[in-house]
């Protein structure tokens, strides 16, 4: 049997080269004639309504098309936004309008819009997930809980169009950085009511007030947003579009597509920073605010609940091997303290002002504790722990980590629980662990943020910590505006955790990227939206 | 015959329904919820969504209540994108996995069935080694790697040329499905190359094929029309349920090229435990493949009739 050698080459070619390689001229990362950049997003925006959102693709987006009282400068510093000015003290605060703020049909933003839009937060009947960032406002607490039941009884109130006052609850020194957060976003009651279920479902069914307008949305897919020529400050924006067209979470498919000319920044993993660094690609990076810590499980008949325990445990950990080996990013720093180094203290970095002690690895001392501990529980040997953590490769490789550490130095039999992100929190909550590794972003620009997290009330202390120095402290830090006396209570509050160690802080995260060398002005902040486009420009 | 059809249409109905109650009970007896988030809410918040979700009543009520909005095609509204409808997910998504995946089993067939043909002409000479070799390749190696791969190499390619050959991800022109099909198609493919080799070995040796060599037909006709024709019918078998694996298998490449597709809703919803989207695309994906199975079937009763007799 035989058929001819050339019909053979026509086969070969035909499946081949079926899919006919036709140049193909697709839209390159930056255009500097139009100011055009192109970016990719890791998810689709879950929820573009202000006062539901709570994703940070969702922020970021709604950062560029929204605009609060107050907004982000090209530093990445709190600037006027459609407030031009303000007093704010111990009680409240008033803020003043810009006449030449308007929404993209035109109409004036208005005091009202705001106080529509806060109300809506803080309504137990909507359910949004971020109610608490407005407890700062008078009553709201009260409200979303349900012991009020008449939402105008919210503490902020339109004396007119242009003027906003607002009744604080307590002192709060960092209202001005919520004033920027997307919870507190204008939102327009008429037009709310007309979308109905519909608000915010399509690029159509939303209006803007920031710098850019959503005008295309293709779930899943991309978007596109526009400059926006009713934007007050419509001058001090360069770029004409930013233009999402790929939406994937995969990480070296951003590699290549940046590799390829086609997006302007790509976020990095601790994979695909290899590879970049191996092209020497110009890494960046920047402080992330995500802090890593190990929650221990301080309910009754826990191992975890003896100190000695969780001392022998801390005396084996190395945060700075943790850091630098096992998660292994460009500016990750060590968790020494569950306030983090980037936060303001009184003059300078709170850090800089109250140092954190730093502990020894100390094998030795270590066993000591261990056999201290056992003595105290009363018994021969440990049970096996079980350490729960998300299924993600690198979470699961600090927990690999934790596990081998802990067994070789301590000889504890540790279980690696490795759950899915939601499932990994229901046991948290539940209580069904020994030590979880947790993570914190925070949500504004003061040590609070982290703080508050481990108050024995606080319903994301999973662990049940309870430390009457650590509680106390946090009492007088919400009640008072004066820094020395707050970063005071903050300083005690760090040292009580040092002491007690309610958790092992692991690391404070950072974010690694890489970004086209023709685009300037991207600019990011720790609390604010990221990365912020808002002023970038393409040059050349 | 009529009788045939009906006892199958019933039998799928039947295992949808029994996909749709294991989906609905495993889903949950796992610890967590759509309503876990990583900053906890306060107890009224919780009851508050839950009452919004129905999540507050038992889940005997929730399961009987959400089989009859099943009945009305009605799958409710997403847990994590909170405007959006089921049914508007999977209408907007699925063509898009459906047009990859119909390109993917097309390059995976005739790639499956001209290689197969090959192979077994060139039995145990040159390019029937190289090409089982790749086949065993393409069977061995996954999806995802072949995706990542196939990435890059565009990447490269690109960079040689100076200009965009292939673009590296990303949806809307004809252009972008070329890659993400063929990764797409590559294990189908492998796995129908085998088949038709076999298959063609067997009808090479047969009496009609001696019989038309005798007749002096030239070798190209035999080939297409007298041994191609008879060695693609086991080919055909596997079609139906190759399709519906390959048009709801594509996530990993839909991940990797950015394509709006619908695998990717459907694994993603399982990790933000997003109980609506996973019983949607569940069920939709179960009545799916059940569909196509019980189409071959009766395809093939209508081909056979001795099956239709069992």
């Amino acid at each position: 049997m035989k058929i001819l050698p050339n019909k053979f080459t026509f086969f070969l070619l035909l499946i081949l080269l079926w899919p006919a390689a036709v140049a193909f001229a697709a839209d390159q990362a930056t255009d500097a004639e139009n100011q055009i950049i192109r970016i990719a997003l890791n998810q689709e925006p879950p929820q573009l309504n202000s006062f539901l959102t709570e994703d940070s693709v969702s922020m970021m987006v709604l950062g560029h098309v929204m605009e609060g009282l107050l907004c982000y400068d090209r530093r990445g510093r709190l600037a006027p936004g459609v407030a031009e000015r303000w007093d704010i003290d111990s009680k409240g605060a008033t803020f003043y309008l810009r006449k030449n703020a308007l929404w993209s049909d035109g109409k004036p933003v208005t005091a009202k819009d705001f106080v529509f839009a806060w109300r809506m937060a803080v309504d137990p009947k909507v359910a949004s997930e971020y109610a608490f960032i407005v407890y700062p406002v008078k009553n709201a607490e009260a409200i979303n809980t349900g012991e009020i039941k008449d939402l105008t009884q919210l503490g902020v109130k339109a004396i007119d169009d242009y003027t906003l006052k607002v009744d604080f609850e307590y002192p709060c020194g960092y209202f001005l950085g919520l004033a920027a957060f997307s919870t507190y976003f204008p939102v327009r009651e008429d037009y709310y009511k007309t979308m109905g279920s519909k608000y915010a479902a399509e690029a159509s069914n939303l209006l803007f007030n920031g710098a850019f307008k959503l005008t295309k949305w293709v779930h899943g897919a991309s978007l596109r947003m526009e400059k926006n020529e009713k934007y007050w400050n419509k001058d001090a924006v360069t770029l004409s579009v930013i233009d999402c067209p790929y939406i994937t979470s995969d990480t070296t498919a951003l590699l290549n597509l940046f590799k390829d000319d086609k997006i302007v920044v790509a976020e990095l993993d601790s994979e695909t920073i290899k590879t970049a660094m191996k092209s020497q690609m110009k890494i960046r990076k920047f402080d992330s605010g995500r802090l890593r810590y190990i929650v221990f499980n301080h309910r009754d008949g826990k191992v975890t609940a003896n100190l000695n325990f969780r001392k022998a445990l801390r005396a084996v950990f190395d945060p700075q091997v943790f850091a630098d080996k096992v998660v292994g990013v460009p500016g990750t720093l060590p968790g020494r303290s569950v306030m983090l180094s980037f936060l303001e203290g009184v003059n300078d970095k709170f850090r800089k002002e109250y140092p954190v002690p730093i502990h020894k690895v100390d094998k030795a001392a270590a066993k000591e504790f261990l056999a201290k501990a056992k003595k105290e529980l009363g018994i021969d040997t440990f049970p096996p722990l079980v350490l729960l953590c998300d299924d993600t490769p690198s979470i699961a490789k600090m927990g690999e980590y934790l596990q081998g550490l802990f067994n070789g130095a301590l000889g504890l039999d540790i279980k690696l629980d490795k759950q899915i992100f939601k499932q990994r929190l229901a046991k948290a909550s539940a209580g069904e662990f020994d030590m979880v590794i947790g993570g914190w972003l925070p949500d504004y620009d003061d040590p609070m943020t982290y703080a508050e997290l481990f108050a024995s009330w606080n319903a994301n202390n999973s662990g049940k910590w309870k430390n009457a120095v650590y509680d106390e402290n946090i009492r007088i830090a919400s009640k008072s505006v004066d820094p020395k006396v707050r970063m005071d209570a903050f300083a005690k509050c760090q040292q009580a955790m040092y002491e007690d160690i309610g958790v092992i802080p692991l690391f404070e995260g950072s974010n690694v990227y890489v970004q086209h060398k023709d685009v300037k002005g991207i600019s990011r902040s720790v609390t604010g939206f990221n990365p912020n486009y808002i002023y970038a420009r393409v040059v050349k | 015959m009529l009788k045939y059809i009906l006892k199958r249409v019933l039998s799928g109905v039947v295992t949808v329904w029994f996909i749709a109650t294991a989906t609905f009970m495993a889903m949950h007896a796992v610890p967590g919820d759509p309503l876990s988030s990583e900053k906890e809410v306060s107890p009224e918040i919780r009851k508050n969504l839950e009452i919004k979700y129905g999540l507050d009543k038992p889940v005997m009520t929730q399961y009987f209540i959400y089989l009859g909005n099943m009945l009305k095609g009605d799958f409710g509204i997403s847990f994590t994108q909170q405007n959006r409808m089921v049914n508007d997910i999977i209408r907007e998504h699925f063509p898009v996995s459906a047009i990859l995946g119909v390109l993917a089993i097309l390059f995976a067939a005739l790639g499956g069935v001209l290689w197969g043909a090959l192979t077994a002409l060139y039995r145990n000479k040159l390019p029937d080694i190289v090409i089982m070799f790749l086949v065993i390749l393409g069977v061995a190696v996954p999806g995802f790697v072949f995706a990542a791969l196939a990435q890059i190499a565009i990447v490269l390619i690109n960079k040689a040329t100076g200009t965009s050959v292939f673009p590296v991800a990303g949806w809307g022109s004809i252009m972008h499905m070329w890659v993400p099909a063929f990764v797409l198609g590559i294990g189908t493919m492998a796995y129908l190359t085998r088949l038709m080799r076999s298959s063609m070995l067997e009808v090479i040796n047969s009496d009609f094929i001696r019989t038309a060599k005798s007749k002096g037909l030239s070798a190209t006709r035999i080939f297409f029309v007298h041994q191609l024709r008879n060695a693609v019918l086991p080919v055909v078998t596997i079609l139906g349920p190759a399709i519906a694996a390959i048009t709801t298998g594509g996530f990993v490449v839909e991940l990797v090229f950015a394509i709006p597709g619908l695998g990717r809703y459907f694994v993603e919803a399982i990790q933000q435990m997003d109980y609506t989207v996973i019983m949607g695309t569940t069920v939709f994906y179960g009545a799916f493949l059940v569909l196509m199975v019980t189409l071959v079937d009766i395809v093939y009763a209508y081909v056979d009739p001795r099956i239709r007799l069992k």
